[in-house]
């Protein structure tokens, strides 16, 4: 049974993008067939994070269209054959995505993947409302901070009331992506505490991932920073969190950037 | 809550009215905050900052005007006019303070036994997110679950919140004065029952964080800790 993930925040620059190809290459690494689909039509980011914006023929647009095939436009990675990416046009906007366009692609897309991961456009205009519409599950990437925090209960308030699932009465699975965590700035306490955060949105932890150069690193070189650097910390907590998307229970811990004795010493338990 | 007090022409008979209305109940402006609504005098009007002394004088006390045209001198003494974005209140009667005898208690209405009354009770099982509305005007809503910070609760009768309030909970929105907003965690960025409201800023430190209720205390808006 293919699955529909959908990345989303409300607010921009919190790591949707960052976090569609670290989770979608942590999950292909795991022998799933996974496509990444960017749904930021006009400002399309997916492909430089996967390292395939040269070999961007065909878009979502094209196909949503009818002006190519789906294969056309399907990209698969040059390192990881069971990932793909269904990239965005950079030249058109979200108005043209339709609709019925949209939900025949997703179901297209659900007869090849295991996995089909919508990284959603910042904002709860047409394009982020498209993304999470045909959703079975969503990711929501926040930010340990005020603002992003709010702009995430919007989102899981859309999630609950314009998506399909919604629409039909059935519940929607949320999780919660803490991003951009920064561990000394935390022991500080100049961070919202995880409880708080929790409280607040009140769904399940996914995941913390320690704000890390690894993160921005992988990006430049055009990689999901769980292709490029596997064992670093950001690495490991995508990766446990791919674990807990394929329903294994496992606790949720902050991983450090030093590894062995000093890590399991101050790996501190947070939920 | 402030009085507003909308001068009409001609001034003279307007002011030979409030003098007999302020013979009748002396003490009704004692202690209460006005606001003149000069929106009914025309632009050219002379002699509207005297006209406003000789409110002063009648012990009237203004705390601001409303709708002063700019070129009147010596207006903005009481403050810049507010800009008309306020609510409109209920026009209200002043209460002749001798209480003349036919206002000896009309009878209570006879309540209909049989008829009882319809409880309307909307409740909402999950959390109220930021940028959602909860309206339900014909009775008390109950959340199980906190309201969001940007979210809002708006009920004809009381507001339950078994959670923490971040949001604005308004409640005795078709003018219920008793209704009243309790929640776990007082956090609300505002809180209002009939017309009467309160910001964050002004609620008392004592509840924030606690289980609290809202309710009106006259005109005043009381918040106090539930333990």
């Amino acid at each position: 049974m293919a699955k529909v993930l959908v990345v989303t925040s409300g607010k921009g620059g919190v790591g949707k993008t960052t976090s569609t190809a670290a989770l979608g290459a942590a999950l292909a690494q795991s022998g799933q067939n996974v496509v990444v689909v960017d749904f930021d039509v006009g400002l399309r980011n997916l492909d430089l994070v996967m390292g395939a914006e040269r070999r961007v023929v065909f878009d979502l647009i094209n196909v949503v269209q009818g002006d190519a095939k789906l294969n056309q436009a399907l990209i698969r990675d040059k390192r990881l054959e069971t990932l793909s990416l269904l990239p965005a046009s950079q030249t058109r906007d979200k108005d043209a995505l339709t609709e019925a366009g949209v939900e025949r692609v997703i179901g297209e897309l659900r007869e090849k993947f295991d996995w089909v991961i919508c990284d959603s456009p910042a904002g709860i205009e047409r394009g982020a409302l498209l993304a999470m519409r045909h959703a079975d599950l969503a990711v929501v990437v926040t930010n340990p901070e005020v603002s992003s925090v709010r702009d995430s209960d919007r989102i899981i308030g859309m999630l609950d009331s314009k998506t399909l699932k919604a629409e039909k009465g059935e519940r929607m699975e949320k999780h919660l992506l803490l991003t951009r965590f920064d561990t000394a700035r935390a022991a500080r306490g100049e961070m919202l505490k995880t409880e708080d955060i929790l409280e607040i949105l009140s769904i399940p932890l996914l995941g913390i991932i320690p704000e890390s150069e690894e993160v921005l690193k992988a990006s430049n070189l055009g990689m999901p920073v769980t292709l490029n650097a596997p064992t670093s910390a950001p690495s490991r907590a995508y990766f446990d969190a791919a674990r807990r998307l394929n329903g294994e229970d496992l606790e949720v811990v902050v991983p450090l950037e030093r590894k062995g004795f000093m890590s399991r010493l101050f790996g501190r338990r947070v939920a | 809550m402030a009085l507003v007090l909308a001068p009409e022409l001609p001034l003279a008979d307007w002011l030979l009215a409030l003098d007999a209305q302020i013979t009748r109940s002396p003490s009704f402006f004692e202690g209460r905050p006005v606001v003149v609504d000069l929106g009914a005098l025309p632009q050219e009007s002379q002699g509207v900052a005297e006209f406003l002394l000789m409110l002063e004088a009648k012990g009237i006390q203004i705390i601001g005007t409303e709708g002063a045209h700019p070129a009147w001198e010596g207006v903005e003494r009481w403050g810049r006019p507010l800009a008309g974005g306020g609510k409109p209140g209920k026009p209200i009667e002043i209460p002749d303070e001798p209480a003349p005898a036919k206002a000896a208690a009309p009878a209570p209405e006879p309540v209909a036994p049989d008829a009882a009354p319809e409880v309307a009770t909307l409740v909402i099982d999950s959390p109220v997110r930021s940028g959602q509305s909860i309206v339900f005007e014909r009775g008390d809503v109950t959340i199980l679950g906190s309201v969001a910070s940007g979210a809002e609760v708006m009920a004809g009768g009381s507001v339950h919140i078994y959670g923490a309030l971040r949001g604005r909970a308004i409640a005795g929105l078709a003018g219920n004065g008793k209704a009243r907003i309790f929640c776990r965690k007082m956090h609300a960025e505002l809180v209002a029952i009939d017309g009467v409201y309160q910001t964050a800023d002004d609620m008392p430190a004592s509840a924030i964080g606690k289980p609290a209720q809202a309710w009106l205390d006259g005109d005043n808006m009381r918040i106090t800790t539930l333990d």
